[in-house]
């Protein structure tokens, strides 16, 4: 069964998951309206950087991440200056990997919805006196409501998943950067195939739950 | 009273550059083939497209130099062609939707009033519906009180029925007209269907090409020689009359108009009931004098008030005046140099179809 160092890192894991995915939603919206709403040359190029960890080695992010927020970085002198410390090797630097890492799973859904909506509902509610913050949030964010869903749930379990940015910016330490995916691999490396296997037929478990609600959510979505 | 509007606007493709004076009342057609800038004039108004240029509505500046009116300052009701309800909500909170934002600073808005709209439009047992599971006729009714539930001063449609077939438009129509019987602010209605604009619009303005080649009030605009181009097989005119008779033995009507009388098809229109009626010019033949021994019912006495060329160098668009009256005859150039057809010269109209439009 499981044994505590296993919960330490399952708690660890959703928390970091959980914090990631409201940091994602936070930072993405608005950048996928803007992506996805711009006339501007320069949605190429951002919308290219944003989608770079989907074809990157993570531990290529991660090793890039740990020079930029290690303490020779332009980054980790700037924490230092502002006296946040060092993030690599801590949660902070987990949370960090993590948005980035994520962030493609979460500004892609929100952004082809933002798309599909069209300028045509935003012009309506302008015609019926709603300012273009009160547009965007009665109107466009409702119905862009499925691509939400989907960008959480992506978000949240692409998170779970990870591995090499962890590993390289964050390390082996327990109770602060040691998730499940990590503990799994020490499982493993250490010949104790029972818990890797309570832990990796858990996330398999948990991965198939999660795709299945994604698709039924969707495809409810889509009837309604 | 009035919406005075000038717009230029310069695209790689397109030039818009009008400058028009509306009446403050009744309806407007912005009238011409797709393409003309009907509908980016509408949108200029509106304020969702920037041209520069000059809008004042009934004495309220929405733009000139200085400024621009952001379009949700704008106190009007915009109807999109496909109607644009929000699909995320119901008819009651789309209907909802404007009332709540034009009314947020005042009391809200006069539940009556709500009412009222409600039933002139027949949105009673629609209300807890989603957009989805309405027709198109639906959605654009809900789509007409949604608008002017914000209590626009200007209301703006964009061919509202040119996404419904045949039989919606008919059913649609009626609403129009009980709409434009109520309303009592300036509609500026844009459509490329001479029967639509003949039926609904008081003031029409003819547009070609990113200008206004023709304005004034309908009868006196449609019945001119020198817009056939634009009009094309639809060239004709439109006038009022009432329906002082019928004999129901022939299912004929008698409708009175000022220059006479027409006998026309009985669909059951009251007594009394003021009436439009549109007389095309290819339905209108001209004799030089009266003959009895026609099949044709309605003739009539008119005087010719001048032609023009047609498209077809065979053609000729000829205005008569019967009464106050003008009506437009087409005939070959041939038969108006037979018959000498000169402007002045006293003749005799034989209108072969006239029909009644609400």
């Amino acid at each position: 069964m499981l044994a505590p160092a296993d919960f330490a890192a399952l708690w660890l894991t959703a928390k970091l998951a959980t914090v990631t995915t409201l940091l994602l939603l936070l930072i993405g919206t608005p950048l996928a309206w803007w992506l996805a709403r711009t006339r501007s040359w320069w949605k190429g190029p951002l919308g290219a950087v944003v989608a770079l960890p989907i074809v990157l080695p993570p531990t290529v992010l991660g090793f890039y991440l740990l020079l930029l927020l290690g303490p020779n970085g332009p980054v980790g002198r700037f924490t230092e200056w502002a006296g946040i410390g060092l993030l690599p090797f801590s949660f902070g630097g987990l949370v960090v990997g993590s948005v980035l890492y994520s962030m493609p799973f979460v500004v892609q859904p929100i952004q082809n919805a933002f798309e599909a909506i069209g300028d045509g509902p935003l012009e309506a509610a302008a015609t019926l006196r709603a300012a273009p913050l009160d547009a965007f949030f009665s109107v466009a964010v409702p119905l862009a409501r499925p691509g939400f869903l989907t960008a959480t749930v992506l978000g949240f379990a692409h998170t779970v998943g990870e591995f090499g940015v962890v590993l390289m910016i964050g390390g082996n330490i327990p109770d602060q950067t040691r998730v499940v995916s990590v503990l799994i691999y020490d499982h493993v490396e250490a010949m104790d195939y029972a818990q890797a296997h309570w832990l990796a037929g858990g996330m398999v478990v948990f991965a198939f739950l999660v795709l299945l609600a994604l698709y039924l959510l969707n495809s409810r979505g889509r009837r309604a | 009273m009035s919406v005075s509007a000038q717009f230029a606007l310069t695209w790689p493709d397109f030039a818009l550059d009008v400058d028009l004076d509306l009446p403050g009342r009744g309806v407007t057609a912005l009238f011409g083939r797709s393409g003309c800038g009907k509908t980016t004039l509408l949108r200029c108004i509106a304020g969702l497209e920037r041209g520069s240029g000059l809008l004042a509505v009934n004495g309220e500046t929405w733009q000139d130099d200085a400024r621009f009116v952001p379009t949700h300052q704008r106190a009007l009701g915009y109807v999109f062609q496909d109607a644009r309800l929000f699909a995320h909500l119901d008819v009651r909170r789309n209907l909802d939707y404007g009332a709540k934002r034009a009314f947020r600073r005042t009391a809200s808005a006069d539940s009556s009033r709500r009412d009222a709209i409600v039933d002139l439009l027949g949105l009673g047992p629609l209300l807890d519906r989603l957009p989805s599971r309405l027709s198109g006729g639906e959605q654009q009714r809900v789509a007409i009180a949604r608008a002017l539930l914000t209590e626009p001063r200007l209301l703006l449609m964009d061919e509202p029925l040119a996404a419904l077939d045949h039989a919606r438009k008919q059913e649609f129509l009626p609403w129009l007209e009980r709409l434009r019987e109520e309303l009592d602010i300036p509609l500026i209605y844009v459509s490329h269907a001479p029967d639509e604009v003949a039926r609904l619009a008081d003031h029409i303005v003819v547009m070609d090409a990113g200008r206004a080649v023709a304005q004034g009030p309908l009868a006196e605009t449609l019945a001119r020689v020198d817009l056939p181009i634009t009009l094309g097989e639809d060239a004709g005119a439109v006038f009022e009359a009432t329906v002082v008779a019928r004999d129901a033995e022939w299912h004929l009507a008698r409708v009175a108009f000022d220059g006479g009388e027409l006998r026309v098809r009985d669909n059951g229109t009251p007594l009394g009931r003021r009436v439009r009626v549109r007389v095309l010019a290819r339905d209108v033949s001209i004799a030089s004098s009266r003959h009895d021994d026609v099949s044709i019912l309605n003739l009539l006495p008119a005087t010719i008030v001048a032609h023009a060329a047609e498209a077809h160098p065979s053609q000729l668009l000829v205005q008569l005046r019967v009464g106050a009256t003008l009506l437009l005859a087409r005939l070959t150039r041939y038969s108006a140099q037979r018959l000498d057809l000169a402007p002045g010269r006293e003749v005799w109209v034989q209108i072969k179809a006239v029909a009644l439009i609400g």
